[in-house]
């Protein structure tokens, strides 16, 4: 039971960086459907790096540096990827829908080719991640259920908690929503609906990689072959569930997280019966997603001009 | 008070494509004076006032304030130089309160707080006679409300230049005194308020100034108190225009259309048409007039059968048998088909009666596609295509250009002219001069009386006043879905029908008068 | 003094008049991006993995075309891609984002395998075959109608609805294979014994006729039909179709059932024609990818044959590279990504152009 809990909040916090990441970008209005192949980019750049230094460090490894390292090269992995949506979007005013698309494709492309290009089935380094606080051990099962992950799981509910408050008590939050429900209205406020944007999608695209590279470091273990592109797609599900609210993505998340592998820890439960239990989390989004859209009310709603390009003298 | 000029523009130039929206314009408006911009639609009123607020960027010339040349390249540019702009279109977030709204890119050095938001705008309503509830969300407001929300949040930004778009479009005629109430006292506050209209009566009641524009370019500004109607007139339009609507005696009355205490519920659960009744009869026009939303589109949908009915009865008295027909048991189609024929122009003019992406013929097709066995067939509508370019002067480079591509008066033509070539029994025509200057909009009015003389039951929702009364031979008006009074538009008053359309409909059930 | 230093944007961004657009500027514009794709892709390749650009664009070609097996090979995998591009057309064209077109495929495939696996042995051939048939429509018209009702009475959003219905589809057939597979690898054997039959002694022949036929049908029914018209004019307009009578919610479940039912072919075609199996990876992206391509070719089934060629050519020849070079395969991926978003991105160039601002100066 306990292992259950871990394992789900370990998996939970991954999809929970990118449900935050995915949320900021669309509270802009950018519907990034890139994200799965936005995740999977930013973990490949970071086990990469990771991979890099633990090379080049031989035996002085700085726990450390063999954790910041490989997360500031999935943030800029992800980041790029963000770019690239954005200046497509934005700058050239694509079809988001599409372009996500191609970005998942490419994203996905440039992520297998890192990992069959260096050959290893392993990455090693999740030990740095995983390195919990010392006492955990010593208080049971308490310990074992809050104390004992690695940083990046604190570090998504941080940054799940952070991007809640940024987005209703300041006033780039305000900025921002305004930007994603109605940029025309935002523009003549003087507000630079580009910047926003393309600030929104990078900022998400790179947190959200951060869910990359903890799914492997501390779900997986380092064992990256495993990267794909369905927690990006669980993390776009998430973001529905939760509707568009970060700090309820931290107890969805945890939902999900269940979900997705309680099938492994139901006694009695056939292989093929754990196949089932798996399309859970997309059941219960579907449920939601037609929940909210019968009662219609004019809360918990999809930003207005989600999915929509803004330009200013179209006439 | 020495008045100084407070904004000007020079040679202001602007194109969009192959069109020239401004053209050499020059512009000036003083400290603590409210400057009216009169010209008809597509004279580039809005699009020049849209440079001053940086929404577009000029392609030639200079805008000065205070003397000084500026470059104003965004919004943000404009407020910098105190110059705030209502648009037509309100530009508020629905899901925000009015303070979130007001708070919008506002303070960018300060801390943000809502509570310190709220007491200046609280300080604001007070100075200038705004009633508004901060925390109210938009979603939740009415249009005048919405309004209040737009011209505090100018006010807030400190601006000094305040540019209204066509202000008193959606207002009730006593809403409109409040506003104008309001923007006197801004001018003894030192403001300087640019009106853009193109209601003459407005022009003259509260501006010091006109500014007169005609094809995008700058005609002449005059005092106000020097000038008159006839004059203005001439100005805009370039020529002396005879304004008058020939409006004949009906001849040949017969009941066409009786409809019988119908009632109609929104998605909300509201009520949108409630007890609705009223008879139009065929050889005259039945004029109805409301404010904006006051279920004019629901009543002439319900006609149509595009809107589901919760109780009533809507009679369709056949010309040709004699025979009664219910309307409320029949598809929109069989409805068409029978010779009641709807050509609404709702505010996007190509949102509803026009396909805007299809050539003229295609959209002809919508209302014969459906003749014939699995596939579509292009002769008949590519023959009355070309029947009403040439028989109503649309200019058009051809048949097979897409409606999107011509101006508002060519689109209104080719809408009307595809109802009026299925030979009606019954025209409606919702708004059908939104949006056309004043040639375009008096073709309309003669086709509509046209119709008429050959014994057609028109009925027809105007927002002009005055149209209505030129127009109509007897006037509904309509509030909050009720019928507040049937009026003869030969002898109606402006204020009877002001007050009709916005009078309490409780005391409205025991007045409403039936037929004339 | 004070002129100087005024900020003049430097230029600004206009919306293009289409009317005087002249026609080859729309060719010359994506060939230009074809090209410019090309050329980055090669680059790309040379640094990776040191090769001369032009042997990486001779590879390509070669296995593309190299040999007579392989222009079959090119031909199947265009005639499914294409397939599954029809299928999701009459939907975009209506404005409904079916991003669904991997689950729709999938469960088509599944109903085809089903059909095989458990009534191989008890059916005659041909009710085997038509069996097939019915099923596949069958299921793929269910999996895309669930999404369009939701859509047509609550409006639901059609884009994550339909995406979410893909991964059921896959863990669906994730169940199947492990439940119905005796020795619980999950992979099962082929059955080409119980597939559609071969024509002309050509394995993929059948498949190239069903979808160019398809291709032709689609195209007319999209520009000459009644029910094509009606999709237009919902997808421009949902306020016109509604005002001149047509029934909306009828047409957007109409069109999905099309959709669905097409998708369902394609899986037909896929499982029936030409694997004999199924696996999760069996639709591969290509619901996806189909999506890109229809939208790329504007909606026009006759355009997307080479919009479809274009992508299936780069595929094909990445793989090519991949196996000549020792890369990756997932070279193929990156280079169709990379050349999806030159196309996608030159779009920009054809709605707009760039004005040069005239500067105050100059005017006074």
């Amino acid at each position: 039971m306990i292992a259950f809990i871990v394992s789900a909040i370990r998996l939970g916090m991954t999809l929970l960086f990118g449900a935050t990441g995915e949320t900021i970008t669309e509270k802009s209005g950018h519907l990034n459907l890139g994200i799965p192949g936005v995740m999977c980019v930013g973990a490949s750049c970071g086990c990469f790096a990771e991979y890099l230094y633990l090379t080049a460090a031989g035996e002085n490894v700085s726990g450390v540096l063999a954790v910041l390292i490989p997360v500031i090269a999935t943030l800029l992995g992800g980041a790029l990827m963000g770019l690239l949506f954005s200046f497509l979007t934005v700058t050239l005013r694509a079809n988001q829908n599409v372009t996500g698309l191609a970005i998942t494709t490419l994203g996905v492309g440039i992520s297998d080719y890192i990992i069959d290009k260096t050959g290893l089935i392993y990455i090693s380094g999740a030990t740095y991640f995983k390195a919990s606080l010392p006492f955990a051990s010593k208080l049971g099962s308490f310990g074992e259920i809050f104390l004992s992950h690695g940083v990046l799981v604190y570090a998504a509910i941080i940054v799940a908690v952070l991007t809640s408050f940024i987005f209703n008590r300041t006033r780039v939050g305000l900025h921002l929503r305004a930007v994603g429900e109605n940029p025309a209205t935002a523009d003549a406020a003087g507000i630079n609906v580009s910047r926003y944007r393309y600030l929104a999608t990078c900022i998400g695209c790179g947190i959200a990689s951060l869910g990359g590279l903890s799914f492997v470091m501390d779900y997986l273990n380092g064992n990256w072959e495993y990267i794909i592109d369905d927690i990006g797609w669980l993390a776009i599900a998430l973001v529905i569930f939760t509707v568009w609210k970060p700090n309820l993505a931290i107890f969805g998340s945890l939902i999900f997280g269940a979900l997705y592998i309680a099938s492994s820890y139901i006694p009695g439960i056939s292989f093929a019966g754990k196949e089932l239990f798996k399309l859970l989390p997309y059941g219960v989004t579907i449920i939601v997603l037609i929940f909210t859209s019968v009662r219609s009310r004019k809360k918990n709603q999809p930003p207005e001009s989600l999915g929509l390009n803004y330009f200013r003298e179209e006439r | 008070m020495a008045n100084n000029i407070k904004l000007e523009c020079r040679g202001i130039t602007k194109t969009f494509g192959s069109v020239v929206a401004n053209k050499d314009c020059d512009l000036d408006v003083r400290e603590g004076e409210i400057l009216a911009i009169l010209g008809e639609n597509g004279s580039g009123k809005t699009t020049l006032m849209n440079m001053v607020a940086g929404i577009y960027f000029p392609d030639a010339g200079q805008i000065l304030i205070d003397g000084k040349e500026v470059s104003i390249a965004s919004p943000k540019d404009a407020f910098k130089y105190k110059i705030g702009m209502i648009h037509q279109h309100f530009k508020l977030v629905n899901v925000f309160s009015a303070v979130e709204n007001i708070a919008l890119g506002t303070d960018e050095n300060k801390r943000y707080k809502l509570s310190a938001v709220t007491k200046k705008v609280i300080e604001i309503t007070q100075r200038y006679g705004f009633m508004i509830d901060p925390d109210k969300k938009v979603h939740d407001m009415s249009v005048s409300e919405k309004q209040t929300v737009e011209i505090i949040k100018v006010l807030y930004r400190g601006a000094d230049i305040l540019i209204l778009d066509e202000p008193t479009a959606v207002l009730t005629p006593q809403e409109t005194e409040k506003l104008f109430a309001v923007l006197r006292r801004m001018r003894e506050d030192g403001k300087s308020i640019i009106i853009i209209t193109h209601k003459m009566h407005e022009v003259l009641s509260i501006s010091d100034r006109v500014a007169v524009l005609r094809k995008g370019e700058h005609v002449a500004t005059v005092n106000t108190a020097e000038t008159n109607e006839a004059e203005l007139t001439e100005m805009m339009m370039g020529e002396k225009v005879d304004l008058n609507i020939n409006r004949s005696e009906p001849q040949n009355t017969a009941d066409r259309l009786i409809v019988k205490g119908v009632t109609s519920v929104n998605d909300e659960g509201r009520k949108v048409l409630d007890d609705i009744t009223f008879t139009a009869k065929a050889g005259e026009i039945l004029g109805i007039a409301g404010i904006a939303g006051s279920g004019q589109r629901e009543l002439l949908e319900s006609i149509a059968g595009l809107h589901k009915l919760s109780a009533g009865e809507i009679t369709y008295v056949d010309p040709k048998t004699g025979n009664d027909e219910n309307l409320r048991n029949k598809t929109p189609i069989q409805i068409r088909d029978l010779g009641v024929r709807l050509s609404f122009v709702p505010e996007d003019r190509l949102g509803m009666g026009l396909v805007g992406n299809m050539d003229i013929i295609d959209n002809m097709m919508l209302r014969s596609y459906k003749k014939g066995f699995a596939f579509v067939q292009r002769k008949g509508p590519k023959d009355l295509a070309e029947r009403i370019i040439r028989d109503l002067h649309v200019a058009t480079p051809s048949a097979t250009t897409p409606v999107r591509q011509l101006s508002g008066g060519n689109v209104q033509k080719v809408l009307v002219g595809r109802e009026i070539a299925a030979a009606p029994s019954v025209l409606m025509a919702a708004y059908p001069v939104r949006g056309l200057d004043v040639n375009a909009s008096y073709t309309i009015y003669n086709l509509l009386n046209e119709q008429k003389e050959r014994g057609v039951a028109v009925i027809f929702v105007g927002e002009d006043l005055d149209v209505l009364m030129d127009l109509c031979d007897r006037i509904l008006v309509i509030n909050s879905g009720k019928v507040t009074g049937i009026v003869d538009g030969r002898t109606a008053k402006k204020d009877e029908l002001g007050m009709l359309m916005v009078k309490s409909t409780s005391i409205a059930e025991n007045k409403t008068e039936g037929e004339n | 003094m004070a002129e100087a230093k005024i900020k003049t944007p430097l230029f600004h961004i206009a919306k293009r008049d289409p009317a005087s657009m002249k026609w080859y500027t729309g060719v010359i514009v994506r060939a230009v991006a074809v090209v410019a794709a090309l050329i980055v892709s090669g680059v790309l390749i040379m640094l990776l993995a040191n090769i001369n650009p032009l042997e990486v664009y001779s590879s390509m070609f070669d296995g593309v075309f190299g040999t007579e097996r392989r222009i079959w090979n090119t031909l199947q995998d265009l005639a499914i891609l294409l397939c599954i591009s029809l299928a999701v057309t009459p939907a975009f064209k209506m404005r409904f984002w079916n991003c669904g077109a991997e689950g729709q495929v999938l469960i088509g495939g599944l109903a085809t395998i089903s059909v095989m696996f458990f009534l191989g042995d008890v059916l005659p051939y041909p009710v085997l075959i038509l069996v097939m048939i019915v099923a596949s429509i069958a299921a793929g018209v269910i999996w895309a109608v669930i999404p369009a009702i939701f859509k047509a009475i609550w409006n639901t959003n059609e884009t994550l609805f339909t995406l979410m219905m893909n991964y059921v589809a896959i863990q669906i057939v994730a169940w199947f294979l492990k439940m119905f597979v005796k020795s619980g690898s999950g992979v099962l054997g082929a059955m080409p014994e119980y597939g559609l039959p071969v024509v002309g002694g050509k394995q993929f022949l059948l498949n190239i006729i069903i979808v160019a036929v398809l291709t032709a049908v689609s195209f007319i029914y999209l520009k000459y039909s009644k029910q094509g018209y009606e999709i237009s004019v919902v997808g421009e307009s949902e306020n016109t179709a509604k005002y001149i009578g047509i029934g909306v919610k009828k047409v957007i479940i109409r069109t999905l059932i099309v959709s669905g039912a097409i998708c369902g072919i394609a899986g037909l075609l896929i499982v029936g024609g030409t694997n004999h199996t199924i696996s999760t990876t069996a639709v591969a992206g290509r619901g996806f990818t189909a999506i890109m391509v229809s939208w790329l070719a504007k909606f026009n089934p006759l355009t997307m044959v080479l919009t479809t060629f274009i992508v299936v050519f780069l595929d094909r020849g990445a793989q090519q590279i991949s196996t000549a070079f020792g890369i990756p395969s997932s070279i193929s991926d990156i280079i169709t990504g990379i050349m999806l978003l030159f196309i996608i991105g030159c779009e920009f160039f054809l709605r707009y152009k760039i004005v040069f601002t005239k500067h105050a100066k100059e005017v006074a």
